[in-house]
């Protein structure tokens, strides 16, 4: 999976576009978790929008495709997902997904629904067992199907949703911040269940988004962090957390907090100043106005993505070094 | 506990809260017994439901216990009544929330909320006095008075409307601040700073902190003292260190072994298959 230069904007009339997500291009490989990370208003969530392909008005694609199990679809004008996509190359688990159960059904009648609005030559006996079948080999209860969804704590309705959702075995599934209505307990679980859904090879990829890296640590292959609609930095988790080379990156790890004697010892600092307006985001390199490494450069030309193919990361500083070690 | 050698500054015996009757009721805080000294920074975790909000609203006497008793000073203030000698208990104790844009009246200016807050004192202030006050409780938050008072809520971002309402809650000089999740609607970079500057005006003041949170690295990086809360009930109380660094109550072992850490200990074993602890 590959998406390519991807722009989207929010239309803001009268006032210039609010440019949510600038020039990205991503790739996620089969058997990957991927990683989207970054704080409120970075253009993640926008990124799951389009990449499910339910971009809405006021929000359009300016520019970009997306290449998926060797298909190319172009992004930019209204993009209609082709029928064959619908649930089955890309599945979506929002943040709130555990209330997209139907109150007043049966779980199991829930799962008929769904199996059948994308397939409908599946008997409704054959989605029961279908659900049924795939519970046992996740090792939850197969009873869920029979409960309503007020009998099912808050953790195992998430949890249910992740299992009905990819049912139909998507080639990506999405994640956008399905953990963060959950106590840590659930968390765990969750994250453990999306994990199994991978290796038992029930999806191919998972594109999980979220603001809180101790949990991203806990699953992602691979981070891309984002800023203000930017993509800064992409690499594998232990150089992310261990090597960090974007200076928001590094700003963004020094400040995470583990329950750890450790960090009781330093006074950490954060980051001064607030994420840009982004109708009108700063020039060149958005991270300029809070970078305390800032150099005249950084406000005049825009940093490329440099490093290896392993470990990219957009700012200059990082350009400068790598320029000095191969000369 | 070890005998403390001053005086608490709060004191809870035996505080609970039921809500509803006969077998609906629910004890959303059960028998919860703690202690306060002064300058003295606590946390009180919990995961949601487990209490922890009721039992600010309790301490801030915006909702009545059911039972126990609330001591400030060695006085029992449970039985305040009535919007004077409650306010004379605000001047004391103040409180900042987890959502700022909530907290606040969107039609006011925030020189208007500050000024709002100065009533709490019960007492006629000259416009320059009170001023006066709100310049210096902006200025310990790090604001520019210049910057934010004639601006309302939904133009300031959200860490510098948390600011403001810390400034809210410091402009009477109370001697502890209750705040519930005060950080939990910020972004990480900024949450730090907020945590700093409670730290900071502990050290300043001499204030007492209680923090509430569910955020063990939180709790870990700003208090003192520990308080764990579960369905209610207080399972287990004391120093940071020792409470997380050798929890004994089985909720927190379990708590500190879900909890996700970006260092060390490495991912956890996806071959432990999720099990459900209910259906």
């Amino acid at each position: 999976m590959r998406i390519k230069n991807v722009r989207a904007y929010y239309a803001a009339a009268p006032d210039p576009d609010v440019k949510a997500v600038d020039d990205v291009s991503l790739a996620i490989y089969e058997g990957e978790v991927l990683g989207i990370a970054g704080e409120s208003g970075c253009g993640k969530s926008t990124l799951a929008a389009v990449i499910s392909l339910t971009a809405a008005p006021p929000l359009y694609i300016k520019s970009g495709e997306l290449a998926l199990d060797g298909e190319v679809l172009p992004l930019a004008g209204p993009v209609r997902a082709p029928a064959h996509w619908h649930g089955k190359m890309v599945a979506l688990l929002p943040q709130r997904a555990l209330n997209s159960l139907n109150p007043t059904a049966r779980v199991r009648d829930f799962v008929v629904d769904v199996v059948r609005a994308h397939d409908p030559a599946v008997s409704p006996r054959e989605a029961r067992e279908r659900a049924e079948h795939r519970l046992e080999q996740l090792s939850l209860p197969p009873r869920v199907l029979d409960s309503y969804p007020h009998q099912l704590s808050g953790g195992m309705r998430q949890r249910v949703v992740a299992v009905v959702s990819t049912l139909l075995d998507p080639n990506l599934l999405i994640a956008d911040e399905p953990t963060s209505a959950l106590d840590v307990s659930s968390q765990k679980q969750l994250v453990l269940l999306l994990k199994l859904l991978l290796e038992r090879g029930f999806i191919k990829r998972i594109a999980f988004i979220t603001h809180d890296l101790p949990m991203l640590s806990n699953i992602a292959d691979r981070i891309a962090v984002m800023y203000a609609g930017k993509l800064v930095e992409v690499a594998a988790t232990t150089e992310i957390v261990g090597a960090p080379q974007h200076p928001y990156t590094q700003a963004l790890i020094s400040s995470t907090l583990d329950p750890d004697p450790r960090v009781r010892q330093c006074r950490l600092e954060g980051i001064q100043g607030a994420p840009p307006d982004l109708r009108y985001p700063p020039s060149a390199c958005r991270f300029h106005p809070r970078c305390p490494l800032a150099m005249p450069i950084c406000t005049e030309e825009e940093p490329p993505l440099t490093g290896t193919a392993d470990h990219l990361a957009a700012c200059w500083r990082v350009h400068e070094k790598s320029r000095e070690a191969t000369p | 506990m070890t005998a403390q050698a001053q005086a608490p500054l709060l004191e809870t015996q035996g505080l609970s809260r039921e809500f509803g009757h006969g077998q609906n009721a629910v004890h959303a805080v059960d028998q919860v017994s703690f202690r306060v000294q002064p300058g003295e920074i606590v946390a009180i975790v919990g995961e949601s439901g487990s209490g922890k909000t009721t039992l600010a609203r309790l301490l801030l006497r915006l909702l009545d216990p059911t039972g126990g008793r609330i001591l400030l000073h060695g006085q029992d203030v449970t039985a305040l009544r009535g919007n004077r000698q409650l306010r004379e208990y605000w001047r004391k104790v103040q409180a900042v929330f987890q959502d700022p844009y909530a907290a606040f009246n969107p039609f006011y200016t925030n020189r208007r909320v500050l000024g709002n807050a100065l009533n709490v004192l019960g007492q006629k202030m000259a416009d320059g006095d009170k001023l006066g006050r709100i310049t210096r409780a902006l200025a310990e938050v790090g604001l520019e008075p210049g910057e934010v008072l004639e601006k309302w809520p939904h133009q300031l971002s959200g860490g510098q409307v948390q600011r403001v309402m810390i400034a809210r809650a410091l402009v009477v000089g109370p001697e502890l601040l209750i705040a519930d999740e005060p950080t939990s609607m910020l972004d990480a970079s900024l949450r730090v700073t907020i945590l700093n500057l409670l730290k900071d005006l502990r050290e300043r003041h001499a204030m007492s902190i209680l923090f509430i949170t569910h955020d063990l690295g939180q709790a870990y990086y700003v208090s003192d003292r520990i308080l764990v809360m579960y369905r209610g009930k207080l399972v287990e109380q004391g120093p940071v260190e020792q409470v997380l660094g050798n929890p004994q109550h089985e909720y927190t072992q379990r708590l500190m072994a879900d909890v996700p850490l970006l260092r060390g200990r490495g991912g956890w074993a996806a071959a432990a298959a999720p099990t459900a602890p209910e259906g």
